[in-house]
């Protein structure tokens, strides 16, 4: 089943029975071939990229059912962030192509076969659309990794994750009245969902917004990230072929608000402002943070420096809830701190369609310049660089692993999401401490706690103030787990339950 | 009971078989008998209006609440509140600014991070509450013409009804406090998964004038019972009672912090609470377009998610198989009620074409029969609008409507010379496009509209930016679904209308609100949701 295999990337990093619980390992290298690949794979690498066998063949906007160009005729181009060359020319969506969008929409909620067919019936054809993305997977997964970067086993292990089942289980409550009343709540579709999605993972992201929405009978208009609007053409092809009705889903290349990361808490921000100015349309954000992960003194090291490293790194940094501050105990941070680096110096980078790599580039040139002027700050503000600080090669996006040390929680590299493959370790004496600092943030997206102890944990799990605390384990990120941010991190829930919510 | 005193109110307006057409709300539940009705000359004059009763209750707090404590504005200011019956003032209230709201978003940020309440028990929260709610039931009479004098709504609604309406909602709530619980979520490996359901910090709270201590009930309670701490802002034509109620509740045991009340004016007051960064959660009711600025200064601060409860158009749909009479009643109901100061008030009143004529016949002549005057008088139906500033409002679209050649019924003018007293008035002939068929006017102004079909009037009671309600008048069952689903507004009143318990969510679609309050449903506006993961290391069972 696709919602099954989706998790067993990420889910089953920690479970293996013995300590290797790094991404790696799951997608199936080994030791021995880790060995045979270079560490910071170098320009003439890079020269050597191994040629995607996926062809690009949805480049328009889909709206009503239809691949049709923008209406302005223009388009822009997406790039392979390994070379940061040319891969395709999309349809550039403006104002005209989102109104067309939102009509065809419109029109599908108000008059269309969608929401008078029974639950069952559209459970039936998101279910015929998770079979064909499974039966597609490989060339969805090769085309993700193209337009993105990311590794591509990575890609090809997480499927689309479905809220289909949802469907047919979405009840009203009768409710007790206190005279002689019947009372009952109908959970209607809200009726035209806008939705707006990053880059860093563009299919899964898709899934998180587009699964819930339509299991729950709205209509939907969605807006990609213009470094990524590849997979998601491809997927939504893929439900038209499953029976979804023309306007249900509709899809708009383009440019955001803003220049900033669509995702971040600037752009969410700006997207709550223009929802308050215009019709008070209900907003659901997940934006940025900076994830505490704390190393307690009683915590295995190894294992600890296994995940923090993994909390960190993962996907090229670019996760919007990475444990990007490692507060590690005092009596171990040396220790950890040693250890740490090494692992950060044997990371592999490389192409990311090649087995055995662990990193691949940056998304983009923007975001490459950004993390190198972080490291910068950080080296300025007298942090101390253990490793890395520096791109690799000279073509494409890529970035050495980077470790700071003696890094003071007021340095920006400490208080700022950098989105990159920079590790900032910082030093703690108690809980106490320890807490008050991990919640001296404006984000509250998540946490990681690494202790053995019962009451420690059991402290912390209260203590932080987190939509997410994940204790001896990091990234796992099951359908069914809700995930969202306090404070500035975001405003609601999705997946799972509470996704469902918001859309009613 | 408090709570069946309360549902009598509401509920039994239309129930009650007894007295034919006139199931109307006050014969009903403030006991009014029908003779009493000609002693009370029709439309009280100004003459009436010089006799006014005067309120056994004297005002006891005009400071701030802040930490636990009284006390004056940080500027020294104040500024005056009415009663609406005369324009005359009542008393002069602290009037806050940032200066104020800061010191009680500190007070209630201390009391939330390192305070007692957080780590009490939510047992003893639930304690806490019900203690609430006894002693306000004890002075009832008291805080009842409190309401009444400064908001100008019939007192007899205020004791019988509403307080005891607030009583029941903090008892309501208080039955939750223990009762939230997080949940096992079923992972897909080797995972122990749960979810907590925590209280999301310091709530900023803005309540309207209409329903003063209703409105303190809605928003105040589920955040108490989920374990927040508050500043609340009053609306500034009201800010007596929630003093006398906050007082209350602190003798009642609530650590100091918790609570804080600041009044003042939306721009000085509101808005620096709604763009504090140390607040967490906004709650907002009052109009669509204040909503806006609110919601915007959410976005710009620090991203506090927001639930608002704004204004409406609501249709109220008469079908031609609706008997008219009991129709004709609770439409009039459904509008006039608390001077049409409702945010959902049935303010598009459309009637099937079969029955149109008799039921505006029978309409004018209830509008001409209700009664206005001192709502400290037995007997009286409709008091004062809230202030000047309202009542002009009103007039200005009463005027509107015969310049669009609506066909005024009845009504039409100011009532006296003193103070803020509208006629009922009723408007025939009114197309979809006038003014008065699209705005809220939030006034005793009934808009009679006439309809053909079923589908035909569910477009037109759609084709509004509003849907926070909608009423339905029909004896036919497939009617009444077909009506349920197609309406789009958080609330569809079949055959009754302004039933309120505590347990029925109550909220708006488009531009009516984000956000359900009362209920299951309010408790997700003060509680944030933490998934929380570890390993299992050889599980019995997944």
């Amino acid at each position: 089943m696709a919602a099954r295999r989706i998790f067993s990337l990420v889910s089953r990093s920690q479970c293996l029975p013995r300590f290797h619980p790094s991404l790696l390992h799951i997608l199936g290298r080994d030791t021995q071939r880790g060995r045979n690949i270079n560490k910071f794979s170098t320009a003439a690498e890079a020269d050597e990229l191994i040629t995607p066998s996926v062809k690009i063949r949805y480049t328009k906007n889909l709206i009503n059912g239809e691949f049709v160009d923008a209406a302005s005729g223009k388009t822009f181009p997406a790039y392979d962030p390994r070379s940061g060359e040319v891969i395709a020319h999309v349809a550039e969506g403006d104002q005209e192509d989102i109104n067309r969008a939102v009509s065809a929409a419109r029109k599908a909620f108000d008059e269309g076969p969608w929401p008078k067919m029974t639950p069952y019936e559209r459970s039936r054809i998101l279910l015929r659309a998770a079979d064909l993305v499974e039966k597609h997977s490989d060339e969805l997964a090769a085309l993700e990794t193209w337009n993105n970067g990311k590794l591509y086993e990575q890609s090809a292990n997480i499927e689309v994750p479905m809220f289909v089942r949802w469907a047919d289980k979405i009840h009203g409550l009768t409710v007790p009245a206190d005279g002689n009343y019947h009372v009952q709540v109908l959970h209607e579709p809200i009726g035209v969902a806008g939705q707006i999605i990053p880059w860093n993972f563009p299919l899964l992201l898709f899934a998180w917004k587009v699964g819930p929405a339509l299991a729950c009978g709205n209509t939907v208009v969605v807006k990609t990230a213009e470094q990524t609007p590849l997979t998601a053409l491809f997927a939504a092809h893929l439900f038209q072929e499953a029976g979804l009705p023309p306007g249900v889903l509709n899809v708009v290349s383009g440019f955001g608000p803003t220049a900033a990361f669509t995702g971040s808490t600037d752009t969410g921000k700006i997207i709550y402002q223009l929802a308050a100015k215009s019709n008070l349309k209900a907003v659901t954000l997940e934006l940025g943070g900076k994830s505490p992960f704390i190393v307690c003194e009683d915590a295995d090291v190894d294992k600890a420096v296994e995940l923090a490293h993994f909390a960190l790194f993962f996907n090229q940094g670019q996760c919007c809830c990475a444990g990007s501050r490692t507060y590690v105990h005092q009596r171990i941070y040396d220790e950890f701190l040693e250890k740490a680096k090494a692992a950060a110096l044997k990371r592999v980078v490389g192409d990311p369609f090649k087995k055995g790599v662990e990193q691949g580039p940056q998304i983009d040139s923007q975001q490459f310049e950004k993390i190198l002027r972080y490291i910068r700050s950080g080296v300025q503000s007298n942090a101390t660089l253990e490793c890395g600080g520096d791109r690799i090669g000279t073509k494409g996006f890529f970035v050495q692993p980077t470790v700071f040390s003696n890094v003071q929680d007021d340095m920006a590299i400490a208080k700022d999401e950098i989105f990159g493959p920079v590790q900032t370790i910082l030093k703690f004496k108690d809980n106490d401490e320890v807490i008050r600092r991990a919640n001296n943030t404006r984000y509250g997206l998540a946490a990681g706690v690494f202790t053995k102890n019962l009451d420690t944990a059991n402290t912390l799990m209260r203590g932080l103030r987190a939509g997410t605390v994940w204790i001896n384990c990091f990234d796992v990120f099951d359908a069914a787990i809700p995930f969202g941010g306090y404070k500035m991190s975001g405003v609601g829930r999705e997946k799972v339950e509470l996704g469902l919510m918001y859309r009613l | 009971m408090a709570a069946r005193a309360l549902s009598r109110l509401l509920s039994r307006s239309i129930s009650s078989s007894s007295s034919g057409v006139s199931a109307s709300l006050l014969r009903s539940s403030l006991g009014r008998k029908s003779e009493g009705w000609t002693n009370i000359s029709r439309f009280s004059t100004a003459a009436a209006v010089e006799e006014l009763i005067t309120p056994q209750v004297s005002i006891n707090y005009t400071q701030h609440l802040i930490n636990g404590q009284f006390v004056d504005a940080a500027s020294g200011k104040t500024f005056p509140t009415y009663d609406p019956r005369t324009g005359e003032v009542i008393a002069r209230v602290a009037e806050g600014d940032a200066e104020d709201i800061n010191r009680a978003v500190s007070a209630a940020r201390e009391a939330f991070d390192n305070g007692p309440w957080p780590k009490m028990t939510a047992y003893e929260r639930c304690r806490i509450l019900l203690r609430f709610a006894d002693l306000v039931e004890k002075h009832n009479d008291e805080i009842a013409a409190l309401e009444s004098w400064n908001n100008g709504k019939l007192y007899e609604q205020a004791a019988k009804a509403e307080v005891p309406m607030f009583v029941r909602l903090f008892r309501y709530y208080a039955g939750w406090a223990d009762k939230i619980h997080g949940l096992t979520v079923p992972a897909d490996g080797d995972y122990h998964v749960q979810t907590l359901h925590e209280p999301i910090g310091v709530a900023g709270q803005i309540i309207p004038w209409n329903f003063p201590l209703l409105m303190f009930a809605w928003k105040v309670g589920p955040a108490l019972a989920c374990g927040n701490t508050i500043v609340l802002k009053t609306a500034e034509q009201t800010p007596l009672t929630a003093l006398v109620v906050a007082k209350l509740l602190h003798e009642a045991g609530l650590p100091a912090g918790v609570l804080n009340i600041v009044s003042g004016y939306g721009p000085t007051a509101g808005a620096p609470l709604a763009s504090h960064m140390d607040v967490d959660k906004l709650a907002f009711t009052g109009s669509t377009d204040t909503g806006k600025t609110v919601l915007e200064l959410a976005a710009r601060s620090n991203l506090k998610p927001v639930t608002l409860e704004l204004g409406g158009k609501s249709p109220f749909i008469v079908c031609e198989d609706a008997d008219v009479n009991k129709a004709v009643e609770i439409a009039h109901f459904a509008l006039f009620f608390n001077q049409g100061q409702c945010c959902c008030a049935g303010s598009r009143t459309f009637v099937h074409e079969r029955i149109y004529d008799e039921f505006l016949e029978k309409s004018k002549e209830r509008a001409l029969r209700r009664v206005v005057g001192d709502p400290f008088k037995k007997g009286v139906e409709q008091g004062p609008q809230i202030d000047s500033k309202q009542f002009e409002k009103v007039l200005r679209y009463i005027k509107s409507g015969i310049d669009s050649n609506a066909t005024l019924e009845c009504g039409g003018g100011r009532l006296g010379s003193k103070g803020f007293f509208v006629q009922p008035t009723v408007f025939s002939n009114v197309q979809d496009d006038m003014l008065i068929a699209k705005d809220e006017i939030f006034g005793p102004v009934q808009t009679i509209l006439k309809f053909k079909d079923i589908d035909e009037v569910i477009q037109r009671a759609n084709a509004t930016r509003y849907g926070l309600a909608a009423g339905v008048f029909t004896k036919n069952v497939s009617t009444a679904n077909t009506m349920m689903r197609a309406l789009r507004a958080g609330t569809v009143w079949i055959n009754c209308f302004d039933v309120f318990d505590a347990a029925i969510p109550f909220g708006g679609y488009k531009m009516s609100g984000i956000g359900r309050e009362k209920g299951i449903y309010s408790l997700h506006n003060y509680l944030q949701v933490k998934a929380v993961v570890t390993p299992l290391n050889n599980p019995a069972w997944l």
